[in-house]
């Protein structure tokens, strides 16, 4: 379908004043203004720029990337706004891209949905866009519908964003973590825990200065790499809250065995690991943003291992442990030191509000 | 990582495990029943579980998991005053974020702050001294809890605040001491421990003078122990040499941190800014004669307890909790009536559930697998 004679040609508003307020959420003019000057303004695609209610994709196109869709959503709520490494926006970009590809889907489309507390500056909503748009651009997705809502003081802390996002799955391409099997690799693509540390660092009350960036990134392209090299592998997650920890616990529970890691394989920056070491928390329930664990047959490893080797987010890629037939549900580890330990799920939650 | 590894070195290791067992294999006791060694230290206990210490060990070396986690013994009663005081308006409650879990009669710290009340994690008093500073319209509290390792820096902060002259600061003051706890344990009629894992990190602030009396009176070894893994053995090897050789001790391990005398500043801070209580209620414990601290009057604009009439309600803990023969080695944790059913970590009952310190939420979370080969084993034992 051809969607070029449906663009607006109508003069794109622009906001004259330095922050948001309730009349931004009003629905009239200053609405229209703030929409057309922050967003339309930096998302720039055919797709949004009619401003309908609804962004209508062409089925026949989505259909060249797979026989099946993948449709998932995320909130963000990431405290502090803007941290090493990234912001909310690239966060909430990379974030749902990510649990598109982690699935085997291309992801293509995004919405965005931005809850904003006035008095938020509108230069810094325009720098939070022009991240996304970046983002977006830069992963070959577009954001092609979205809303916006103002709210009243303490309402929200500042900005709030969801998106959700289309994609499509590969005809040969099925992944579950049931499918996991005694004598399967265990495999991540780099170091662990730098999101979680870099967001604790960047709230600043630790008075702990550390270099630790985020590592928020876009996964679908290294999963692709490592979907051809290993098409027999059986599951990926992108280990977000609750880390490394607690997706290998659902693997295992999922598919009813048990998962071996060994410590000292265990990838971790150094700055990332006196960090924990100081403040007493455990790497492996630390946030990543742009990393994933991939469950793969024994004899396909290394081939998973040496096509993640060969793209950039996957340089440090590690196998990190194995599935065995032990007690089903359970994960150990095999410390440093020569002992095992069995590693939970967490209860409660071990850092507030990271992601 | 240096200072990291080499305390880790598993060669060490393992060199360390066979001194071990080739030590229990002279002790004739261990030959009848297993040697009971408890380490008083929540650190030590969350050491040994999260290097897998206590499944190197031969099985006639048996761990107890002690009362040394202040998060843990803190009793309800307590949890309820500072629940009252941090649900005033002025208020800013500040505390360390392993106490925001504790439950209470009503609920915990967490639940109030869910409810509304202003309640903050800090990483120091003094980041809570900031805050009063920043905040000179509302009252700061800080929860102090702890022992003498702690201690110091609550008492400096204080100190601090007078210095500045920041009134709308205070501390709700629980801070207990160790020694009286040990002595209460030593004095239980079904005690059976063969030694001690003494405290790192007190003992870095007291000295190791202290701990004599157990040696001397109640003939028992103790070894100062380092929080590293390689610490932990070494230590371990030193109180089951002392036992094989006969001896009763107070050794150091920990050699590079704590000295004999302990750290004077800090302990003059403690001093000008504490007194004893005449007694002090611990969870699964009850309460033990002198085994807390109060603040002294000439500080009582600082001192949260005086500045808000606090319920100070005096609550029995749950009925079924065992905690108290967890804590004196009695029975082991999975024993318990409540463990694992009405007692987990997420709706912790008794106090060890509480933190990642106390002995029954380091078995929960970590010692599934040999907690459960040790009932087969006595279930097989017993048919």
């Amino acid at each position: 379908m051809n969607i070029a004679p449906f663009i607006n040609k109508r003069p794109r508003g622009k906001v004259h004043v330095p922050t948001v307020t309730l009349a931004h959420g009003g629905g009239g003019k200053a609405m229209k203004d703030l929409i057309d000057d922050v967003f339309l303004q930096a998302f720039d695609n055919p797709l949004l720029a009619p401003l309908d209610d609804q962004a209508r994709l062409d089925l026949a196109a989505l259909g060249r990337h797979g026989d099946r869709l993948a449709f998932t959503t995320d909130s963000f709520v990431v405290d502090p706004l803007v941290f090493p490494g990234g912001d909310i926006g690239k966060l909430a970009v990379c974030g749902t891209i990510n649990d598109l590809a982690v699935g085997g889907a291309t992801p293509l489309y995004l919405s965005c949905a931005v809850i904003v507390e006035e008095g938020v500056s509108i230069d810094f909503l325009r720098q939070i866009a022009r991240s996304m748009a970046q983002t977006a651009r830069e992963a070959g997705v577009s954001i092609v519908t979205g809303d916006t809502k103002i709210v009243n003081k303490s309402a929200c802390d500042k900005m709030f964003i969801t998106t959700s996002g289309i994609g499509a799955i590969r005809t040969d391409v099925e992944l579950g973590a049931q499918y996991a099997q005694p004598g399967d690799a265990v495999l991540v693509n780099g170091v662990l825990g730098d999101h979680g540390a870099a967001i604790l660092c960047a709230r600043g009350d630790l008075a702990l200065e550390t270099p630790i960036a985020s590592d928020c990134a876009p996964l679908h392209d290294l999963v692709s790499a490592l979907l051809v090299a290993a098409p027999a592998t059986r599951f990926i997650r992108d280990p977000t809250r609750g880390g490394v920890a607690t997706v290998l616990n659902e693997i295992a529970e999922a598919a009813q065995v048990a998962i071996e890691i060994e410590e000292a394989a265990t990838p971790l920056r150094d700055e990332v690991r006196g960090f924990c070491e100081i403040l007493g928390l455990d790497p492996l329930y630390l946030a990543n943003e742009g990393k994933l664990v991939a469950i793969v047959p024994q004899e396909q490893s290394q081939d998973a291992l040496a096509a993640m080797q060969a793209q950039p987010l996957g340089r440090e890629a590690r196998r990190i442990g194995h599935v065995t037939k032990g007690e089903p549900g359970r994960v150990t580890m095999r410390t440093t030191f020569g002992g095992s330990r069995i590693v939970d799920m967490l209860v409660g939650e071990q850092l507030p509000r990271i992601c | 990582m240096k200072y990291v590894d080499e305390y880790r070195d598993r060669e060490k290791a393992q060199i360390l495990v066979r001194e071990i067992e080739r030590l229990v294999a002279d002790i004739p006791t261990a030959r009848r029943r297993p040697l009971q060694i408890m380490e008083v230290c929540g650190g030590h206990t969350h050491a040994i579980f999260r290097y897998g210490i206590e499944g190197m060990l031969p099985k006639s070396i048996e761990l107890v998991h002690g009362p040394g986690c202040p998060v843990c013994v803190l009793p309800m009663g307590r949890v309820d005053d500072c629940v009252a005081i941090a649900e005033r308006p002025e208020v800013i409650l500040t505390t360390f974020g392993d106490a925001l879990r504790v439950p209470g009669s009503r609920k915990s710290l967490l639940q109030a702050k869910a409810d509304g009340a202003d309640v903050r994690i800090v990483y120091s008093p003094m980041d809570a001294l900031a805050l009063a500073r920043r905040n000179p319209g509302r009252e700061v509290v800080f929860f102090g809890i702890g022992f003498e390792t702690t201690m110091p820096s609550t008492a400096l902060t204080v100190l601090q605040a007078e210095r500045e002259g920041i009134e709308n600061f205070s501390v709700f003051c629980n801070h207990i001491t160790i020694v009286p706890t040990i002595k209460a344990i030593l004095d239980s009629p079904d005690l059976h421990l063969d030694g001690f894992l003494g405290p790192g990190h007190v003992s870095m602030v007291i000295g190791t003078a202290p701990y004599e009396f157990i040696a001397s009176f109640y003939k028992k070894p103790m070894v100062i122990a380092g929080f590293e893994p390689l610490d932990v053995l070494q230590s371990l090897w030193m109180v089951l040499k002392q036992i094989k050789e006969g001896r009763c001790a107070i050794e150091n391990q920990y050699a590079r941190i704590v000295q004999e005398d302990g750290n004077s500043p800090a302990l003059r801070a403690v001093a000008h800014v504490y007194e004893l209580r005449e007694f002090f209620e611990w969870r699964g414990l009850g309460s033990i004669d002198h085994s807390g601290v109060m603040m002294r009057v000439e500080y009582a604009r600082f001192d949260a307890e005086r500045k808000f009439a606090v319920p100070n309600a005096k609550i029995a803990d749950p009925k079924s909790c065992q905690c108290g023969e967890v804590l004196r080695g009695v029975i082991k944790p999975w024993e318990c009536k409540v463990f694992g059913s009405a007692c987990t970590p997420e709706t912790p009952l008794g106090a060890l559930m509480v933190s990642s310190e106390g002995a029954c939420s380091a078995y929960y979370q970590y010692g599934g697998v040999k907690r459960q080969r040790e009932k087969i084993a006595v279930e097989a034992g017993a048919a």
